[in-house]
């Protein structure tokens, strides 16, 4: 029942946030769903052990053999938890900006964190495809509605580049429908089947595509920068932190599980495009003198390594992935509140204007500090741990023949990651100060509390991550076990 | 049979209320009762309850198929009459003979929705297809619209002779005009392949699927735009109906070769008419072209001919009739017929934009509206029947639409302009609202449709 809470929060808050007319009362409403959302995931983590609670079954289009089920296990408590606590801190962050019409600015985001959370915990194929497109309608109406200059065509593209894909999805789960033996789209009825290998190597692209432009993997990738500089910021926020996360969950839960053999089969090649996006976005991302477009960059070099990471199919690789989602949602959130600080305050994102900003801003210019090791994932911060389970998950790998080749270009990145962050902070903090900086302020209270939490996490889970890999180890199991990786190679 | 006598009696009323009633609000008053009524007769007959019998020798045959979709076509006229009736006394002046041809044609889709016998299914094309070209030329003074009225005449005769022409080679194949009775007679099979072609060919022309669809965007473009919305709508979904029988009855089990043929047409019609549609700058002229790629999406319910795809046909044919009419129905009090003529309506009229939004989302086959169950249930019956190529390039075809669907809430919501030239009533409203309803209560629960079909 908890899980449809889940659900069912952000839904009737977003509703009732339509309806809220007055700016300041809309803020306070959907920060309350959002932190009563955070205390329902948090309490569903800890202290629900009663499997019935944690699962939600309905009758919904019976005659279509789909039902209303949704499950959290250890995967989906990991990917709530982050929508669950990456949202206050996006609204508080974001407090001050100002927005037409916010009352239906606040219902499109708690729609979508709606959406979200059905995606992450349906258990029904065609529930899930529900969710997956309502996570981007409400979406496209943000971007397109409070976005840049050129947000109209940019999000069109967005949104046309990932509905062709999904629908795609759709037919592929359709397909697997009539494979089932009860006529059923239930997770359960998918992962017993066992398809032979040559239907199993065709079914895994169409499903695949989907999740790959949504991660987005190299080349799949080119609307994500675009929609990333012109959405608003907290839109941003969503997209990157949350919204990417789809892509790489729905190859585990949707993917790996069901056609093992053709993600085995395509396996080298998928990780060869992913790491060849991995330098080629890195290389970009040097090169990049806006702030919004290098972090985009940025952004899809880490999903490529955990694209990459998947296909190794490694217990080590997968829990590494696990807490790297959450990880990279909660560091990415950062980068952009400081990024959005910077513009609001200079209205400019261009590095090469900035400069000098340490001597005005020193907690902002702290702050951003920590949060960029975390982006080069230095130790101790909470990216070291998953990237070096990542990387020991590609070395160890059993799947691949080219796990050498593979560890070491995907090696590139760290230092690679280093060039462009370091050079970043320093074109942006310090240097001499020009027209445009000299007038910086430091930052307000919102923003401290917002971008404090945000370190808080970064150096708790950089220390002691061992809470996020309890929360999946089990998952991680069961996935080897379903997967059966040993199975894979005799054959 | 009792909703089909009610509709033609109808069409007479309201044929000679133009003497009675001098003022057009009791007319309108009049056909709204008299559709109402038609509606209560059909819903009593779905449930088993007849007020006469009439023995049709076995030429029609009324099944919960038929009834339930005469059902949804009434229904969708009703939405029409409340949402557009008021505007056709802008077409001229002839007032209640527009009721009275749209209740002949309500009739004509009861005949051809039921018929067993291939005499009645031409009987009921008929009927439908000429007050339909009445009705394209009501606006007599423009010349577009005489011109539209001219072709379609043209080339529905002549589509309706290769009709009459396949129907009497199919009889001399078989010996009988009545469906079920039909026993092929091996010396004269080219004789049923050459006279279901020509079915083939004539039907999908009355559904305008390509490459057969030429008229269609003319037709539409020229007709009124009251009556263009009850033509691309009501009667084009009565056409599949007719089609998914005349197939389903006749030829399902004696060729398969032939829907490799459906295949193509399907194909063609989907790339045709979304392409096309993308290069549009008239909303009418796009719908136009929309409904030539909607029907290219019923065409799957006739290359599958399975449950799934008779389930599917009832539920497409209600969504997007709903969808259509409400766009249309907006699209009539619009001053301007271009994508840019709708800027800024949803900061004119919030409600209005928001429902036409949930009709395009439908329109465009996103989930939690109609209009997604429909392609759902489509794709379902095309793979069920090993047409899994053809069921991508339909969601590819459908992932094309989005961009013209989508250009028109573009308009409406980030672009600034004064669209609507005509006041909105608060009927108009209401009932827009309860179609939108209705679409989404379809999207969650396509039963409360197909469970009419087996309870």
């Amino acid at each position: 029942m908890i899980v449809f809470l889940l659900f069912l929060i952000p839904l009737i808050g977003g509703l009732v946030s339509f309806l809220i007319r007055d700016g300041k009362a809309v803020r306070i409403w959907t920060l309350f769903v959002s932190i009563v959302l955070l205390g329902v995931s948090l309490a569903a983590n800890n202290f629900v052990a009663d499997p019935a609670q944690l699962s939600f079954n309905a009758q919904w289009l019976g005659t279509l053999g789909s039902s209303f089920s949704m499950k959290l296990d250890g995967l989906s408590k990991l990917l709530c938890l982050l929508t669950a606590v990456a949202y206050p801190i996006i609204f508080i962050a974001t407090w001050k900006s100002s927005y037409t019409r916010p009352n239906n600015f606040f219902g499109l985001m708690l729609l979508t964190q709606a959406g979200l959370m059905g995606v992450f915990t349906a258990t029904d194929a065609l529930l899930f495809y529900f969710f997956w497109e309502l996570a981007l309608i409400p979406v496209y109406f943000l971007c397109s509605g409070w976005g840049g200059e050129k947000r109209i065509s940019v999000t069109f593209k967005f949104f046309i580049y990932t509905f062709t894909a999904s629908v795609v999805m759709l037919i592929g789960l359709v397909y697997l429908y009539f494979q089932t033996p009860d006529r059923s789209f239930s997770m359960e009825s998918f992962y017993a089947l066992n398809l032979d290998a040559s239907t199993q190597s065709w079914v895994f692209w169409i499903l695949f595509l989907a999740f790959a432009v949504k991660m987005p993997v190299f080349p799949f990738h080119t609307w994500q920068p675009d929609t990333y500089e012109q959405s608003p910021t907290a839109v941003t926020m969503v997209l990157s932190g949350i919204m990417v996360k789809m892509g790489i969950f729905g190859v585990i839960r949707w993917v790996l599980p069901i056609v093992p053999v053709g993600a085995y089969a395509w396996g080298d090649l998928v990780m060869s495009f992913s790491i060849a996006g991995i330098i080629y976005a890195s290389i970009i991302a040097i090169q990049q003198d806006d702030l919004k477009r290098l972090i985009a960059y940025s952004s899809i070099a880490h999903i490529g390594l955990m694209a990459a990471t998947l296909f190794a199919e490694t217990r080590s690789g997968f829990q590494g992935v696990m807490i790297q989602m959450f990880n990279h949602g909660v560091n990415i959130i950062g980068l952009w509140i400081v990024v959005e600080l910077i513009e609001r305050q200079f209205g400019t994102r261009k590095l090469s204007q900035l400069g000098g900003i340490a001597q005005k801003a020193p907690v902002l210019a702290t702050l951003l500090v920590i949060v960029a090791f975390a982006n080069i994932s230095l130790p101790l911060t909470n990216a070291f741990v998953g990237e070096f389970l990542m990387f020991n998950g590609i070395w160890n790998s059993a799947v691949t023949e080219y796990r050498i080749v593979f560890t070491a270009l995907a090696g590139l990145s760290i230092i690679l990651a280093a060039v462009y962050t370091l050079n970043m902070i320093q074109k942006v903090f310090f240097g001499p100060e020009n027209d445009i900086t000299s007038k910086g302020v430091d930052i307000r209270l919102n923003e401290k509390l917002a971008l404090s939490g945000i370190v808080l996490l970064i150096l708790v889970f950089g220390i002691y991550p061992q809470p996020l890999l309890n929360l999946t180890s089990g998952f991680v199991e069961s996935l080897l076990t379903k997967i059966n990786v040993a199975n894979l190679i005799v054959n | 049979m009792n909703a089909l006598i009610f509709s033609a009696l109808s069409g007479v009323i309201m044929m000679y209320s133009g003497f009675v009633f001098k003022s057009n609000k009791a007319i309108r008053t009049l056909a709204h009762i008299l559709l109402a009524l038609v509606i209560v007769a059909n819903l009593m007959e779905l449930k088993g309850i007849a007020i006469f019998e009439v023995d049709t020798k076995g030429m029609l045959y009324f099944d919960k198929f038929a009834l339930l979709f005469m059902l949804i076509a009434n229904f969708c006229t009703l939405a029409f009459f409340i949402l557009s009736s008021k505007d056709m006394e802008r077409v001229g002046r002839s007032y209640s003979e527009y009721f009275a041809l749209l209740f002949f044609i309500i009739a004509g889709i009861a005949i051809a929705s039921s018929f067993k016998s291939l005499l009645m299914l031409f009987l009921g094309i008929e009927i439908i297809s000429i007050p339909l070209y009445i009705l394209t030329g009501t606006d007599k003074l423009n010349l577009k619209s005489n011109e539209a009225s001219l072709k379609y005449f043209l080339l529905g005769a002549f589509s309706t002779g290769l009709m009459l022409m396949g129907i009497a080679l199919v009889y001399g194949a078989t010996g009988s005009f009545i469906t079920s009775e039909m026993v092929v007679n091996p010396q004269f099979e080219v004789l049923l392949v050459i006279g279901m072609m020509l079915l083939l060919f004539s039907m999908a022309f009355k559904v305008s699927a390509a490459p057969f669809h030429f008229w269609t965007p003319d037709v539409y473009d020229g007709a009124p735009t009251v009556f263009t919305s009850f033509m691309s709508t009501i009667v084009k979904a009565a056409g599949f109906i007719a089609f998914l029988r005349l197939f389903d009855d006749v030829f399902s089990g004696i060729r398969p070769e032939w829907k490799i043929l459906v295949a193509f047409i399907t194909a063609i019609t989907l790339f045709i008419g979304n392409i096309t549609a993308v290069f549009q700058q008239s909303v009418k002229r796009m719908l136009a072209y929309s409904s030539i790629s909607q029907a290219g999406f019923m065409m799957l319910a006739v290359y599958a001919l399975n449950s799934d795809a008779k389930e599917g046909l009832l539920l497409y044919a209600a969504a997007y009739s709903i969808a259509t009419i409400g766009i249309f129905a907006v699209l009539i009090k619009m001053k301007d017929y271009t994508f840019d003529g709708f800027n800024g309506l949803a900061r004119q009229q919030p409600l209005i934009a928001a429902t036409l939004v949930v009709f395009l989302l439908s329109l465009a086959g996103i989930p939690l509206t109609a209009g997604f169950l429909s392609k759902f249930y489509m794709l379902k019956a095309t793979i069920n029947a090993g047409g899994i190529l053809l069921a991508i390039f339909a969601v590819l075809m459908a992932a094309v639409s989005v961009y013209y669907y989508f250009r028109l809430i573009q308009s409406m919501y980030f672009k600034e302009g004064n669209p609507i030239a005509i006041d909105i009533s608060t009927e108009f409203r209401f009932t827009l609202v309860a179609l939108a309803g209705v679409t989404i209560l379809l999207g969650l629960f396509p039963n409360l449709i197909t469970h009419w079909l087996y309870f």
